[in-house]
């Protein structure tokens, strides 16, 4: 028993068939609760007033933004080493889903910079380098859809995956220095005195938990839409020579 | 591997627009830009070296397409590739064979193009310098965005989007060498920033062209 069991894709969906639906499940009780939770059971901040709460949101999306990229890339690494079809159709997968996150990361940040420090935008370290991770995304996605031979479309799309990752992170630095933050320092790190208070802490916990578990359940919906379409694809490929 | 770079340069030349092409847009470039602002002397000296260095990377990312596309299409990539030559260094010679005929013109050009953007007369040197450091990082850089898109039709637009995102570093330190150099500032830290990445991407970027290359040729 291997984990590269799972490579196998009819495994790989009758095992993630199983989980599905749990996995789902949790998602939504994780969300429901922890928004339910922040909303309406945690006090205002006293000097951001109610906007605080957006953390439930922002934080979240903002943390599976950049795991979703680690993730396309461990996943592409693996197509490159052992080309396993699904880790290349997860990593296409999951591309959307990342992209999605960074754009919700984006949106709610600015709508709660618009109060905080009265402006929409600001070309902050952190948020330049999430848009910049925004367009890597784009890109990524945009060299999928154009590659027709699917194993072509999948080395390429790994390599350039790999590719921009150094260049990410080169960005995030060389963003470090070209300007200075406005954005506030990390609020979760396990190591630092700072951190946001226990009240705000748990139900954030919550939501980062129902975060993690929507991606996996819809990185899991897509992964097996692909395989199932591209075994529709062979089969009328098959069908159309005889 | 010289035998290929004269041959690049020569079709470069010979077909005409090879060293023509990119400087008249970064020409056109720099002065639409004061038709965009306003001809007010203090902006356009202040903002004079980032529109240089925009300019030059746009120039050099529209003929980018041209590195491979025509040997692509006549075939003589295939023959390029089952040719003694390892592919890394058929890669690094494609890059450089596009800095002579692209990058080279525009560093040279960017000073003259700084009388138009009245760039202050201690900019030139710094912007002649991060020019000629930071342009052969965009080659490097193109040349690996180039092999990706080489089989595509239409692959011009998926080009700019892939290899823009890549350029951010490099226009990010080349721009603060220009502007730290104009405004007198000390430019050490950019500068040798900038320096690392032309030479990290040089030494390393080759070998995704080329593994990208062998994908596409397969």
């Amino acid at each position: 028993m291997s984990i590269w069991e799972y490579a196998n894709p009819v495994k790989f969906i009758r095992t993630t068939d199983r989980i599905l639906p749990w996995v789902s499940v949790a998602a939504v009780l994780c969300l429901v609760t922890g928004l339910v939770w922040g909303y309406f059971f945690t006090p205002d901040d006293y000097r951001q007033g109610a906007t605080v709460k957006i953390i439930y949101l922002h934080v979240p999306a903002a943390l599976m933004a950049i795991n979703a990229w680690i993730m396309m890339l461990v996943a592409s690494l693996i197509w490159i080493v052992r080309r396993h079809h699904v880790s290349a159709l997860a990593a296409r997968a999951a591309a959307p889903v990342g992209a999605i996150f960074t754009v919700i990361a984006l949106a709610t940040g600015a709508l709660w910079g618009q109060p905080m420090w009265g402006t929409w935008w600001a070309w902050d370290p952190r948020l330049t380098s999430f848009l910049i991770l925004f367009l890597f995304y784009l890109g990524y996605m945009a060299l999928w859809s154009a590659i027709e031979n699917d194993d072509t479309a999948a080395d390429l799309t790994s390599i350039l995956c790999l590719v921009g990752s150094v260049f990410a992170l080169l960005s995030r630095y060389a963003v470090l220095f070209w300007n200075q933050g406005l954005h506030q320092g990390a609020s979760l790190s396990l190591d630092k005195e700072e951190n946001v208070a226990d009240v705000f802490w748990y139900p954030l916990l919550v939501c980062i938990a129902g975060f993690v578990l929507l991606f996996v359940a819809l990185v899991f919906l897509r992964t097996q839409t692909e395989i199932r379409a591209r075994r529709t694809r062979a089969l009328l490929a098959r069908e159309s020579r005889t | 591997m010289i035998a290929l770079l004269l041959r690049d340069l020569r079709l470069a030349v010979r077909a005409g627009g090879g060293f023509g092409l990119g400087l008249a847009f970064f020409l056109i470039v720099t002065v639409l830009i004061p038709f965009g602002v306003g001809p007010e002397t203090g902006l356009l000296s202040r903002i004079a070296p980032g529109v240089l260095w925009i300019g030059a990377l746009l120039a050099c990312l529209l003929s980018l397409d041209r590195i491979f596309a025509l040997d692509w299409e006549d075939g003589s990539l295939d023959l390029l590739a089952t040719a003694p030559l390892p592919m890394e260094g058929i890669v690094t010679i494609k890059a450089l064979a596009h800095w002579i005929t692209t990058g080279l013109p525009l560093v040279l050009a960017a000073p003259a193009l700084g009388v138009l953007l009245s760039l202050p007369p201690s900019g030139y040197l710094w912007v002649l310098v991060s020019l000629a450091l930071g342009t052969p990082a965009l080659s490097v850089i193109g040349t690996f965005g180039a092999a990706l898109t080489v089989g595509l039709k239409r692959g011009g637009l998926l080009l700019s989007i892939l290899v823009l995102p890549l350029y951010v570093p490099t226009l990010i330190f080349g721009a603060e060498v220009a502007r730290r150099g104009a405004e007198g500032l000390a430019v050490q830290t950019p500068l040798l920033m900038l320096a690392g990445i032309s030479f990290g991407t040089l030494a390393l970027l080759p070998f995704a062209s080329a593994a990208v290359l062998r994908i596409n040729l397969r």
